[in-house]
């Protein structure tokens, strides 16, 4: 039997369709049809068609201190991961020589991954706490006379938190795009006269662009879409976009917080977006 | 002496990554200013090795490299006027074909408008104006080679350093290259050295061919001397184009050696210099175009050598036939007829043929 060619390419599609469809275009259906609902004020939702609850998340200054606070977070996680995740695969694709070598550290990289997200946030407050190792540690140095306060329960542990937990998303496309420049091309540049700023400069980077903008895709996603941390971590001191509107469900105004989910995700595209930019993710995917 | 500067010479060079096995065992050797040098060997021979020696990308373990006089080992590559043609080009994939060229100016802190301007002039030299906006990704192989040499020329080196530049070109492309290469040569007026497993590249383009085994040096000399007089059986047998066969030798007759087995009974090998005694086992080499194929009982001339042998194959290549024989067990034996000659009187396998040649075009091989 000789199939119709579109009912082929269909049939190709299929079983991302079935997962999409009912785990990612539906869920947003509800939510950008719930943002355009009044809510009874007790959980239930009367349809009609309003945009009151734009306006009253786009009206709010809180609103404004909350995008202000969590891109705050975004960018300084974004900075340290990349940082740290370039430093990293950098050191495992050219400075490890042994291939096996550089995949085992590698996955030892990924060691932490295998507890849970909580697991490792909470592991921290031992440690950063007011009597925690690093506080009793300078004390009994005698560096400090009193514990550091800064560490727990504020904006420094919150970075720290998400530094560990992001940097790996990091370090595992840009290794993967740092693995595939030709040794022979670094050497010519070398050849060339090239400094080892300038092979960096010229040649690493520009090659691991790519690799660069999936892990920002990747942590500027997860720190913008996430509060759990952000909430622990700070002691409840500093607030998120997600951790406003998670807090709108708990008092059962759901036509609200749809809206805040709806300008987060539109605001997250367009982050995405720009990333996408700066680099052919596509090129690079299929080349 | 500024007319030496390109001249290179390698002194006792070895090279040996675990410190057991040398991957190059003391090479000597030198290079005259401005000659188009070709090593060849087969691959794991160590050629390779020595070219990044002499770049600089490879330190030796021992002996010592001198460019236009002076002791480079242990300087950078810039350093050493010297510039390396990677295999398959190692291009900068991001950059554009004239920035690509202008890299080793750029690195150098030539500002954009100079650096330009001397690409440029480069690009035109390799015929690549048009295309100098285009990313290597965009180019055909033969347009990545250019924009390789150009990108190795720019800094006018006094010494370029090619490593199987030909290699990842289709066989059209190849021969049409390979003149651009000894092009280049002439016009750059610098030392090449080509790195190659081809013997009719080598011998096509070199002034001096560098015949290598086992890290060592088996010959040395201009592309005719070692294709027409190879030394050894291997250098013989790599180049191509000759019969090698052993045998024993029976008597030494004046300047001649006759030797002693049935079905090598009329051939007969000058001497030369070398010394041998009856009973010594040695190898002779005839060039497979110095033989003529006679029918039996056909006369032959005075003092010429000749086996009896079989067709055991032919082969039309074009401007010749190429007819295999089983003149000598063990050894391949082919002879090279003439296109038109072949055709006067065509030989089908299982002919029973005499081939026969002058027995000075014969060569005892050490």
């Amino acid at each position: 039997m000789r199939l119709n060619k579109s009912v082929v390419s269909w049939l190709y599609i299929l079983p991302l369709v079935l997962v999409l469809v009912p785990f990612f275009v539906a869920p947003m259906l509800v939510v950008l049809v719930a943002s355009v609902f009044n809510t009874d004020g007790f959980g239930g939702l009367i349809p009609t068609f309003t945009l009151d609850n734009y306006i009253g998340v786009l009206t709010s200054g809180l609103t404004f201190k909350l995008y202000f606070e969590t891109i705050r977070f975004t960018a300084l996680v974004w900075v340290f991961t990349l940082i740290l995740g370039f430093l990293v695969a950098y050191f495992l694709v050219f400075h490890v020589r042994n291939q096996l070598l550089a995949i085992g550290l590698f996955l030892l990289c990924t060691v932490p991954f295998w507890t849970s997200n909580i697991i490792r946030m909470i592991s921290w407050i031992p440690l950063l706490g007011k009597e925690g190792l690093i506080n009793s540690a300078l004390l009994k140095l005698g560096l400090i006379h009193e514990p550091l306060t800064f560490l727990l329960y504020s904006s420094f542990a919150v970075v720290v938190a998400y530094v560990h937990q992001l940097t790996i998303f990091m370090v595992v496309p840009i290794f993967n795009s740092m693995a595939r420049i030709d040794k022979r091309v670094v050497e010519a540049a070398v050849d060339a006269g090239a400094s080892r700023l300038d092979v960096m400069r010229l040649i690493v980077i520009p090659l691991s662009k790519s690799g660069v903008a999936l892990g920002s895709i990747f942590v500027v996603a997860i720190v913008m879409g996430d509060f759990f941390v952000t909430k622990v971590m700070s002691g409840g001191g500093s607030a998120s976009v997600v951790g406003a509107f998670y807090e709108d469900i708990g008092v059962l105004q759901y036509p609200t917080a749809a809206a805040s989910a709806v300008i987060l995700t539109a605001m997250l595209m367009l982050s995405v977006a720009l990333i996408l930019r700066t680099v052919d993710i596509r090129r690079e995917i299929t080349q | 002496m500024t007319n030496q500067r390109g001249a290179i010479e390698l002194a006792g060079l070895t090279k040996s990554y675990d410190g057991q096995t040398n991957v190059v065992q003391g090479v000597n050797l030198k290079i005259p200013n401005g000659a188009y040098c070709c090593f060849l060997g087969p691959s794991g021979c160590g050629k390779t090795t020595i070219l990044r020696m002499i770049a600089g990308h490879e330190d030796p373990s021992d002996g010592e490299i001198l460019i236009g006089g002076d002791n480079v080992v242990g300087l950078a590559p810039a350093e050493r006027g010297t510039a390396m043609m990677f295999q398959s080009y190692a291009l900068f994939p991001h950059l554009s074909v004239r920035d690509n060229i202008a890299f080793a100016l750029r690195v150098r802190g030539q500002g954009k408008a100079e650096r330009y301007r001397v690409a440029d002039a480069m690009i035109e030299k390799v015929r690549l104006t048009e295309l100098r906006d285009r990313l290597p990704g965009q180019l055909s192989g033969g347009q990545q080679q250019r924009v390789a040499l150009a990108r190795a020329a720019v800094t006018e080196p006094r010494v370029l350093l090619l490593d199987e530049p030909l290699s990842a070109l289709d066989e059209q492309l190849r021969i049409q290259m390979r003149s651009e290469l000894r092009r280049m040569q002439r016009e750059l007026g610098v030392t090449f050295v080509h790195v190659t497993h081809s013997q009719l590249e080598a011998i096509a383009l070199a002034d001096m061919v560098v015949v290598m085994e086992k890290g060592r040096i088996k010959q040395a000399g201009p592309a005719r001397d070692v294709y027409a007089a190879p030394r050894d059986r291997y250098v013989a047998e790599f180049l191509g184009g000759q019969n090698v066969f052993s045998g024993r030798v029976g008597a030494v007759e004046g300047d001649v050696i006759r030797l002693d087995s049935a079905e090598l009974k009329s051939v007969i090998v000058p001497l030369g210099a070398a010394h041998v005694a009856a009973g010594d086992r040695i190898d002779v080499a005839v060039r497979r175009d110095d033989i003529n194929l006679h029918r039996p009982g056909a006369p032959l001339a005075a003092g010429a050598s000749s086996l009896a042998s079989r067709v055991m194959g032919v082969e039309y290549q074009g401007n010749f036939v190429k007819v295999m024989l089983d003149a000598v067990a063990g050894d391949e034996f082919v002879v090279y007829v003439p296109e038109r000659a072949f055709f006067e009187d065509p030989l089908s396998v299982g002919d029973v043929v005499m081939a026969a040649w002058a027995a000075e075009r014969s060569r005892l091989l050490a």
